[in-house]
């Protein structure tokens, strides 16, 4: 029984975490039609600039605001100098270009912080555990999940009650219908793109401590995003917390329950919900 | 007057292509016979891409399937090589993986599609990853044999023999994907690639054609991931990433989609450049995700169709 | 037998009834024209005979074959060619390639993966009969976008027509068209042999009413009236209808 919760909640944290990410990634597929291979290393680069800066000030807070803002910053000027452009209407275009990306943010990663598996400190007030019945829970794991939520419940305001948030969930790419509208669609895809990249950020620093930072989990991190959007359905937000949990969930039990095989059950999991539901659980096609 | 043109610069690419290793050190060598192994590939990658208008990230599936199964036959099931039946296992078992996720998967299409296929090859990359008991895990399995062709002459641990071997394999794979690409089934491709919704009013089977085009591109990215593991040998799970996907979907970006020839020049390029690059500095993957973006932004028609503009002009 | 049963054919979209319980028979070789306000689900209605869309009830015969369940390509296979409101021709290919993928579409060689489309003999044959019938011989080579709107309505009909189609389903196919190319795309339609069932929709009066021998009139998805063109024009509940409109 406290195996089954342990993992039940370690499944949720990396859910949570997962959310994050897959959330940006989804708006940016459902709003723009942009896949961004270069998600996962936006979560990593936010990471280990975070890290640095708790390096230097030990003060997590500040290096969640370093990570959330550099790479929100990085968000806005890869969509204005590299998405916005012509050459990059297409879907293929846009996934070269970004995979570029990746491979470049991706050496100068392992330049700058080095091959080594890095980890960011607790913030200290977190840095306890918590008695949950008979099993012993880490306090920063539920700062997550309850972090993740704040963001969730962020998201749905933005899509549910802005003016930004009905272009978005009305997946209106066309600049004369949101003129209509009174609203700069480009300001819009800006702002959601740059959104994304920041969640990914963010995330990455946020997942410091329990998954760390290492050579290749940009990559691992992506294909996990994109199996959750598949699942969830693209453009869904709440596809991508379902899918997100789903995902974090198998991944939690399925590591421990069958090392060798758990990316095998993540798998099964796509091809399952692909055959009962072509689109996703809650895509649109 | 147009085909005795392409008929002459076939000739002479073939036979400069058998000249060079009489002039090359046989390091040169070596890398022009990855080069045609990654043309095939390349090739088999542009059936889809080019002529039926699938977009794929998942390609090395095939490539790293038909490696895995040679690899795994060669050295722990018969401890040496028996060319024959890896061939036949290697080309077979990725046009077994290319029918099983072609159910699964066609019937979606575009951005969902791309992603569904980039996970898809990841997974197995996942279970060649960890599955150390049948694929050696991350180390791969090394010491994969040559096949022994001591009966026709031939020793394959030769470099320049090795070359023609697959020089050989690299101009029947090339003359068949022509054949296909040019039939009455290709053609039908052309028009899937531009419209399935009118293909279907027409009274086509959009989803069968697609389905073959499909396996028909696996057969050959399976074939090129013989020859590599032949090649290499040895086999890593990176046969399977997709870095290696996104790789030879540069060299067809590069080359041209949808001239089947440009994505073999393509594999050229690109295995040069990284091969020049890499001696140089150890970031040779920054100056890499640079030409992509540089591709895309400055030339994405592709350097065949570049230089056919050229010579329209000249 | 009836070429074509229809019955209480229906279509929601989520809570929207595009097509509401329409039923209505067509005998081989009559034409009947579809007309109806903008949204009044004709095109709807064409999209669930040629099979794009599935109905949420009712049923579709086709010379008494139940066809409801069939998928879209095999439709098409059965007889039921159907043109688009907006020409949907290949527009980067060659006029050649249109054709000859229009006639391809019926054979085996469209599973032939060794023997390139020139070595069909009979194929090209019959391909350059039918640019030679229509004036298109010159521009063989020529890619569909280099052809003017007209010239492509005309070369999407023809090739309607060149597949061996018993049901011609023509959504607005004078959409675009000048006055004289409408009026002789009219002549072509009277002159089509028994053998082809035609349903088409059109705004243009003119047109409707130069082809039809049939008229339905849809509202709201529901049919309202149904029968030769002068009923239907007299009818009291059309005239309402349309008052204003024509």
């Amino acid at each position: 029984m406290a195996f089954v919760l342990t993992q039940t909640i370690n499944g949720i944290v990396f859910g949570m975490l997962l959310f994050l990410l897959a959330a940006g990634l989804t708006l940016m597929l459902g709003t723009m039609r942009i896949v961004n291979l270069a998600h996962g290393s936006f979560y990593l680069l936010g990471g280990y600039i975070g890290y640095t800066v708790a390096q230097r000030t030990h003060n997590f807070l500040l290096a969640c605001l370093a990570g959330l803002l550099s790479i929100a910053i990085l968000g806005v000027l890869t969509y204005k100098t590299v998405l916005e452009k012509r050459f990059a209407r297409e879907t293929l275009a846009q996934v070269l270009l970004t995979f570029g990306m990746l491979l470049i943010i991706s050496d100068v990663c392992r330049w700058i912080w080095g091959g080594n598996p890095l980890a960011i400190p607790k913030p200290e007030m977190l840095q306890g555990t918590i008695y949950l019945g008979s099993i012993v829970v880490p306090l920063y794991r539920l700062a997550v999940i309850s972090i993740g939520l704040v963001i969730l419940l962020f998201l749905w305001w933005f899509q549910e009650k802005t003016k930004y948030g009905a272009i978005v969930r009305a997946g209106v790419d066309d600049a004369e219908m949101a003129q209509g509208i009174g609203v700069n669609i480009s300001l819009v895809k800006t702002l959601v793109f740059s959104m994304g990249a920041l969640l990914a950020g963010l995330a990455g620093v946020i997942g410091g401590p329990f998954v760390g930072l290492s050579v290749g989990l940009d990559i691992d991190i992506l294909l996990l995003a994109i199996v959750v959007v598949i699942i969830g359905g693209m453009g869904s937000l709440r596809g991508a917390l379902v899918g997100a949990l789903l995902i974090g969930l198998i991944d939690s039990f399925g590591k421990s329950l069958l090392p060798e095989l758990s990316i095998f059950t993540l798998f099964a999991a796509m091809v399952v919900v692909l055959a009962l539901k072509p689109s996703g659980l809650f895509g649109t096609k | 007057m147009k085909h005795r043109k392409v008929t002459l610069c076939i000739a002479t690419v073939l036979v400069l292509l058998c000249l060079m290793p009489l002039f090359l050190p046989s390091y040169y060598t070596g890398l022009l016979t990855l080069i045609l192994i990654y043309a095939i590939f390349a090739m088999s990658l542009d059936i889809l891409q080019g002529y039926t208008g699938l977009a794929s990230l998942g390609h090395a599936a095939f490539l790293g399937t038909a490696a895995y199964i040679v690899a795994i036959i060669n050295v722990k099931v018969f401890h040496g090589p028996h060319f024959a039946i890896e061939l036949l296992a290697g080309v077979l078992s990725a046009g077994i993986v290319a029918a099983i996720f072609g159910l699964i998967v066609l019937r979606n299409t575009g951005t969902y599609l791309l992603m569904i296929l980039l996970a898809s090859s990841m997974m197995l990359w996942g279970i060649a990853f960890k599955w150390r008991s049948l694929t050696g895990g991350d180390d791969g399995l090394p010491g994969i044999a040559r096949p022994n062709l001591a009966f026709m002459h031939w020793n394959l641990h030769n470099t320049t023999d090795f070359y023609f071997f697959v020089l050989l394999f690299f101009v029947i794979a090339a003359l068949l994907m022509h054949l296909v690409v040019r039939s009455s089934f290709g053609h039908t491709l052309l028009g899937i690639r531009e419209s399935e919704t009118r293909m279907t009013a027409l009274g086509y089977n959009v989803w069968l054609q697609k389905y073959i085009a499909f396996i028909v591109s696996g057969i050959f990215a399976g074939l090129a991931g013989v020859m590599l593991v032949y090649y290499n040998g040895f086999v890593s799970p990176s046969e399977l990433h997709l870095v290696t996907s996104a790789e030879v979907l540069m060299m067809v970006i590069l080359g041209g989609v949808g001239t089947l020839f440009g994505p073999a020049i393509g594999a050229g390029i690109i295995i040069l450049i990284k091969n020049f690059v890499s001696a140089y500095t150890e970031h040779w993957m920054i100056i890499l995700g640079a030409l992509y973006m540089a591709t895309i932004m400055l030339a994405p028609q592709g350097v065949y169709r570049l230089f056919k503009r050229s010579e329209k002009r000249g | 037998m009836e070429a074509l049963v229809v019955e209480k054919l229906t279509k929601d979209f989520g809570g929207v009834r595009a097509v509401n319980e329409v039923s209505f028979s067509v005998e081989p070789g009559e034409r009947l024209a579809i007309i109806g306000p903008n949204g009044a689900g004709k095109t709807t209605l064409f999209q669930l005979l040629s099979g794009m869309l599935t109905p949420t009830a009712g049923r579709i015969f086709v010379f008494g074959k139940d066809i409801t369940k069939l998928p879209a390509h095999q439709r098409a296979a059965l007889g039921i060619g159907r043109t688009f409101q907006i020409t949907n021709l290949f527009l980067n290919l060659t006029v050649l390639d249109n054709v000859l993928l229009a006639l391809e579409a019926g054979g085996m060689t469209r599973y032939n993966l060794i023997r390139p489309v020139s070595s069909y003999k009979h194929l090209l044959g019959q391909a350059e009969d039918i640019l030679r019938q229509w004036g298109l011989s010159d521009r063989r080579d020529f890619p569909v976008r280099s052809l003017s709107y007209g010239e492509q309505r005309q070369l999407e009909i023809m090739l309607t027509l060149s597949q061996n189609r018993s049901f011609l389903l023509l959504d607005e196919p004078t959409c675009g068209l000048s006055p004289e190319e409408a009026q002789s795309f009219v002549s072509i339609i009277r002159a089509f042999s028994r053998d082809f069932t035609v349903l088409l929709i059109d705004h243009d009066m003119d047109v409707t009413f130069g082809i039809a021998e049939k008229v339905m009139v849809l509202h709201y998805g529901t049919v309202v009236a149904f029968g030769n063109p002068e009923e239907v024009k007299n009818n009291p509940q059309v005239q309402e209808i349309y008052m204003g409109v024509d």
